[in-house]
């Protein structure tokens, strides 16, 4: 093996410029493999943390994944008479004694909670009328879930625990209505409940639409307005590992029958679109290496060519075939190693770059920088993609080197 | 004495658009410690005669056995083991690696060999080198040297694990006639001082003069053997 590294070294060297093209290119292809991949792990980064600490980990609704099974349907599952105008039983909807399942699924471990019962209401202030979305919470359990308390810009959730007839709102819905802290607003629902409620907090987390559609007052007020008593019609919870969220829905939805959906389950389809955007991803940037390798295949072919006579004479001195192949092999990998040791470098020190650029979208105050994420696998990935596709590109010179034929080199050779 | 290499009834042809015989039921044995030229006119086979008897070919037909052990039924692989442990070579253009130095060269086969480690090599190379007469230019690239010191270097690559036999290939068609003379002495000297076998191929008559027996071959055809000395 030393004697073979000792030629292929040799080999690169005679063709020095050759090889610091094939050599720039690998270094190239590393350092974009690597800052590209880090800005879209980056930004996949930030997404998923703003999906997952904004949105519940896991919901659990007031419904039932699969219809409820009748009871003459469990008595005669064969049965051939049907039973039809089957009156279903009027009740308020939620979810039934919510307070043991409640305590079920706080007793589980890693897990927070919050009962809300939500629907929808007519908000009524000086002649101007809105349909939003009212949510009846626990403010003590609901900071524990949502990030809500850190998007209050005026008033608390305190203020609103503190106030049976207080009601939190968006900034947005504030503009519309000309709503500040201490106005006095009418709530009308669905049940026909008209009453009158005082603002106590303001929210903003930049998403318009919740801004302006989304009302917080406490349970006990929700429950009353919307004539709902003792129901919730859903639970918050989130996880200190949110990665199980699957895991942990299933198994309080196999616990307590009602249907419970993970944040992974709920973003399938951006899941999906995360995942094609990877693949996009890392196919561009594969490419700069895969150009790369064209380079490297052409210095390699034009050593063997220029190099037939030795080869020629080192298998006529008894080195074999496998041999040969080894000496362009390596020449292959010199390249790739090296390469992709500067490589790296270049590419470290492009993240570095790019995790200081300083953006400030239009519309937006405050100064935002790429989000740039890089770990061990990215690096160990670009290097190996890089040595991968130099021992390709060196694998076809290598075999037509391999099956040089002394006897019609020295025939041939003045 | 022993024969080291013997061909029997070895042919060799080359096949194509026109199909040629280059060598046609050629038998021969030499025997250990002799030299022996190969003769004959521009194209009638006696470089494929060598590379058959070299194995860097293969014959056709017949056998060629290298120290009694018939090398028909070996591979590439053997036959490179064969050409590495058994055989040296020296050709008429040297043919030396331009990029490694003299001593590299050298080194080569050994370390490819493998028997010895990196110090041995460089001593083995050096005392080959000096045997030769050419240790003084070690260090140098081939390129620095004189077409008799090239090809002195390559008489001591073709030396370095200790051949039985060293095969040259027109050795002095390219030098002048005391570089002639010296390499013509050094392969001589091998045979009485080292107890090598030397097959050379050769037009010159003075160089086929000192050989113990010399070999015509015409139209691929061993014809005439005679007595040398």
């Amino acid at each position: 093996m030393q004697i073979s590294l000792a030629v292929a070294s040799t080999h690169l060297r005679s063709r020095l410029r050759a090889t610091l093209v094939s050599l720039g290119g690998v270094v190239l292809g590393v350092a974009f493999f690597l800052a590209v991949s880090s800005l879209m792990r980056g930004s996949e980064k930030d997404f998923l943390k703003r999906l997952i600490d904004n949105n519940p980990h896991i919901t659990v609704y007031d419904e039932y994944r699969l219809p409820e099974v009748q009871p003459a349907q469990l008595l005669w599952p064969d049965g051939a008479v049907q039973v039809s105008h089957v009156k279903p039983r009027a009740e308020p909807r939620g979810i039934r004694a919510y307070r043991e399942k409640l305590a079920f699924v706080e007793s589980l471990p890693g897990i927070r909670v919050a009962p809300v019962l939500t629907d929808s209401a007519v908000l009524l202030f000086a002649g101007l009328q809105q349909g939003v979305t009212i949510s009846g919470i626990v403010p003590a359990k609901m900071k524990t879930v949502t990030t809500l308390e850190e998007k209050i810009v005026e008033g608390s959730l305190d203020a609103l625990a503190a106030d049976s007839n207080g009601i939190v709102l968006g900034t947005g819905l504030a503009q519309k209505f000309h709503l500040h802290l201490g106005s006095t607003v009418s709530v009308v629902t669905g049940a026909g409940t008209n009453h009158g409620l005082r603002v106590v907090g303001l929210f903003r987390t930049g998403n318009a639409s919740y801004d302006e559609g989304q009302t917080f007052v406490l349970l006990k007020r929700a429950q009353a307005l919307l004539e709902r008593p003792d129901r919730v019609n859903r639970f918050v919870i989130q996880l200190d590992d949110a990665t199980t969220a699957r895991n942990v829905a299933a198994q309080i939805e196999s616990s307590i029958g009602y249907k419970s959906v993970s944040w992974i389950e709920a973003s399938e389809d951006i899941l999906s679109l995360l995942l094609v955007r990877n693949i996009i991803m890392y196919s561009v940037v594969s490419a700069i290496l895969v150009v790369a390798s064209f380079g490297i295949y052409n210095t390699l072919s034009t050593i063997v060519i220029e190099k037939t006579r030795d080869i020629a004479i080192l298998k006529s001195i008894g080195f074999h075939a496998r041999d040969v192949r080894t000496i362009f092999l390596l020449e292959g990998l010199i390249i790739g190693c090296v390469g992709s040791a500067f490589g790296l470098v270049a590419g470290a020190i492009l993240m570095r770059v790019l995790a200081n650029v300083a953006l400030r979208p239009p519309g937006v105050t405050e100064i935002v920088h790429l989000p740039v994420w890089w770990g061990p696998e990215q690096f160990a990935l670009a290097t190996t993609f890089a040595l991968c596709s130099c021992l390709a590109a060196a694998y076809l010179p290598a075999q037509r080197a391999s099956r040089v034929h002394p006897v019609e080199i020295l025939r041939g050779a003045t | 004495m022993s024969a080291v290499l013997r061909a029997e009834h070895v042919t060799r042809r080359l096949t194509g658009d026109v199909p040629v015989t280059l060598i046609e039921d050629a038998s021969l044995e030499v025997e250990r410690g002799e030299f022996v030229c190969i003769m004959g006119p521009s194209g009638s086979g006696k470089s494929s005669l060598l590379y058959l008897l070299g194995l860097l070919d293969v014959p056709d037909e017949g056998h060629v056995l290298l120290d009694g052990q018939n090398t028909s039924r070996f591979g590439e692989s053997e036959l490179a083991n064969c050409r590495l442990q058994r055989l040296g070579y020296v050709f008429q253009y040297h043919f030396l690696l331009a990029e490694f130095t003299v001593r590299e060269n050298v080194t080569l086969p050994m370390q490819r060999l493998g028997r010895l480690s990196p110090a041995q090599c460089v001593d083995r190379a050096n005392a080959l080198l000096e045997r030769l007469g050419v240790a003084d230019q070690a260090a140098k690239r081939p390129h620095q040297l004189s077409g008799g010191q090239r090809q002195r270097v390559a008489i001591a690559r073709a030396l370095a694990n200790d051949p039985l036999v060293i095969l040259a290939d027109e050795p002095t068609g390219n030098l002048d006639s005391a570089s002639s003379a010296n390499v013509r002495q050094i392969l001589r000297d091998l045979t009485k001082a080292m107890d090598k076998s030397v097959i050379a191929v050769t037009h010159d008559a003075t160089f086929a003069a000192v050989a113990d027996r010399r070999i015509e071959i015409i139209d691929g055809r061993i014809h005439t053997p005679s007595d040398g000395g």
